[in-house]
């Protein structure tokens, strides 16, 4: 579905990422995991047009986006949640939502998947005319999800969702992820919680200073050492 | 429907308010002292109201709209005075003249953010007046003689096209976009807006009313003069801005009216005059830091209250 061929990313003159190369597969939920400043972000941006790669190719479908604008990689199907959730504060829930499907003109499928994101975020119908600066961290959080999936995306980039949030909170939030992931929506998860991630992905990702240094399922970079020592909390 | 009904709502408010004005004026109840201030009082808010499209509804910092004051003023100037064209042509090529300067200041300035597109467009408004004031054609420092043509009813067309343009794209679906963009721009990018293009265009649109602003205000009194559009008239106007509330064009409405009115009628004490004017502004900034109507409008007072309580309502 994606495939991510020898990427570099500049910041004027800070190379971040490194040749980094991978592949989401349809229906997969891939995580990338790696420390504060590997990259992760960065390569996120990268996907969604927000940055552009110096060189290297990005396919997805076997058609290149690599230099495409952020529109019409919305209008394809790729839908990014930035870091730090970022709503719209002084708009209630549902014009943030209306927001989300901006790129889109089918206006009864547009009430219709409002209605679906109401169904998997019951906390967001109740507090659809509110604004959404005044709601809690998760729910901020649920609304930003909320508000990519209104683009009807195939592939749902998530950058950080378990940021700042409760354990409990957090826990809820993948459930939901993995919920949206059997509901057809490929997804490219990037954590830091390495634990959390891993136990819900399919296949992961571990970035290092703009590298890929390790891949693998879930399940082996789950019981690999140096994975566990690094980025799982020793033992 | 429902845009129908506020459409001619509107209208028939507006009518009504026409009428009335225009009675008092043709009955000799306001002098030509009062109907001048309405004049002013017109221009003024197609000022505010257009200034108020950039920085309270798309979040771009613009504090240059003199500028395009400027560039409509002499533009007009030139077209009746020196092509000795009709008025409304003036006024019309002055939209358009100050539009066309909107977009080359917007294309490079825009992609500066915050403090940088503040003093990039103060710079821009300096620049204009530098240049009127070094071209002979328009009279240099002396100023641009200009028949006095602005009546009471060419103001108050072209105020009322201006709230009926700028409130409508305010509703669209791009002035959605536009909102967006000042609420964060980061994600209004990834839901896929082309972030720069809103930017621009609430711009140029910004331009062209304030270009009309600057055809009637040449027109309202007899010389022109580069003097008039210093960085303290573009400050004038971002007053009305921040005075009226971030994001709400009835404030701006409100506050130009206002401040207008105060600062017509303290004309007299010229030596108070800025003294009492800047304690009005403290005050209403200390008590009121987010402007007389916050980001509200007036006619949420009139619909249902508990909706508003939440600031609710799909899109009106």
């Amino acid at each position: 579905m994606l495939k991510v061929d020898e990427i570099d990313v500049y910041y004027d003159n800070i190379h971040a990422l490194k040749g980094v190369s991978l592949e989401v597969l349809a229906g997969e939920i891939v995580t990338l995991i790696g420390a504060n400043g590997a990259g992760k972000s960065t390569l996120l941006k990268t996907l969604s047009g927000l940055l552009r790669p110096k060189t290297g190719r990005i396919d997805y479908f076997g058609q290149s986006i690599t230099n495409k604008p952020v529109q019409s990689i919305v209008q394809s199907g790729i839908s990014h949640v930035p870091e730090g959730r970022r709503v719209f504060a002084n708009m209630t829930v549902a014009e943030n939502l209306d927001l989300g499907a901006y790129i889109r003109k089918d206006k009864k499928a547009i009430e219709e998947d409002k209605q679906a994101v109401y169904a998997l975020f019951p906390r967001l119908l109740e507090r659809k005319k509110q604004l959404a600066g005044t709601l809690s961290g998760g729910e901020q959080q649920m609304l930003a999800i909320g508000r990519a999936l209104m683009a009807k995306p195939k592939l749902l980039l998530l950058d950080e969702p378990s940021m700042g949030l409760a354990p409990l909170l957090v826990k809820q939030i993948f459930q939901i992820i993995q919920e949206i992931n059997q509901n057809g929506t490929t997804i490219l998860l990037v954590e830091q919680n390495a634990n959390m991630a891993l136990s819900i992905a399919n296949r992961a990702y571990v970035i290092e200073t703009g590298n890929v240094v390790a891949s693998g399922t879930a399940k082996e970079l789950q019981s690999s050492e140096r994975i566990k020592q690094a980025y799982l909390g020793g033992m | 429907m429902k845009m129908i009904n506020r459409f001619w709502k509107f209208m028939l408010l507006a009518i009504i308010i026409y009428t009335i004005i225009q009675l008092l004026i043709t009955t000799e109840v306001f002098n030509l002292f009062y109907t001048n201030t309405l004049i002013t009082i017109a221009i003024n808010i197609i000022l505010a109201v257009s200034l108020h499209l950039v920085i309270g509804i798309t979040g771009q910092f613009s504090i240059g709209h003199a500028g395009f004051l400027a560039v409509g003023a002499y533009i007009s100037a030139i077209v009746t005075m020196k092509l000795a064209l009709p008025f409304p042509l003036a006024l019309f090529a002055a939209g358009v003249i100050a539009a066309v300067a909107g977009l080359i200041v917007g294309i490079p300035t825009l992609r500066l953010r915050g403090d940088y597109l503040a003093i990039a467009t103060l710079g821009f408004a300096e620049i204009i007046r530098i240049i009127f004031l070094n071209i002979d054609y328009v009279g240099g420092a002396a100023g641009m003689v200009v028949s006095r043509t602005t009546n009471w009813t060419i103001s108050y067309i072209c105020l009322l096209i201006t709230l009926i343009v700028i409130i409508n794209f305010t509703n669209s679906r791009h002035g959605r976009a536009c909102v967006a963009i000042r609420e964060n721009e980061i994600a209004a990018d990834a839901m896929g807006i082309n972030t720069t293009y809103y930017k621009v265009v609430a711009f140029v649109i910004g331009s062209f009313f304030a270009g009309i602003a600057g055809g009637l205000y040449a027109h309202n009194f007899y010389i022109i003069q580069p003097a008039s559009f210093g960085f303290l008239k573009s400050f004038d106007i971002l007053i009305f801005v921040v005075l009226g509330g971030l994001g709400s064009l009835s404030g701006a409405v409100l506050s130009a009216i206002l401040l207008t009115i105060v600062s017509t009628f303290l004309q007299d004490y010229a030596e108070t005059r800025m003294i009492i004017y800047s304690l009005i502004l403290i005050l209403v900034m200390l008590y009121r830091p987010q402007g007389l109507m916050g980001t509200r409008e007036i006619t949420d007072f009139f619909t249902s209250r508990k909706k508003n309580a939440l600031k609710g309502g799909e899109n009106l």
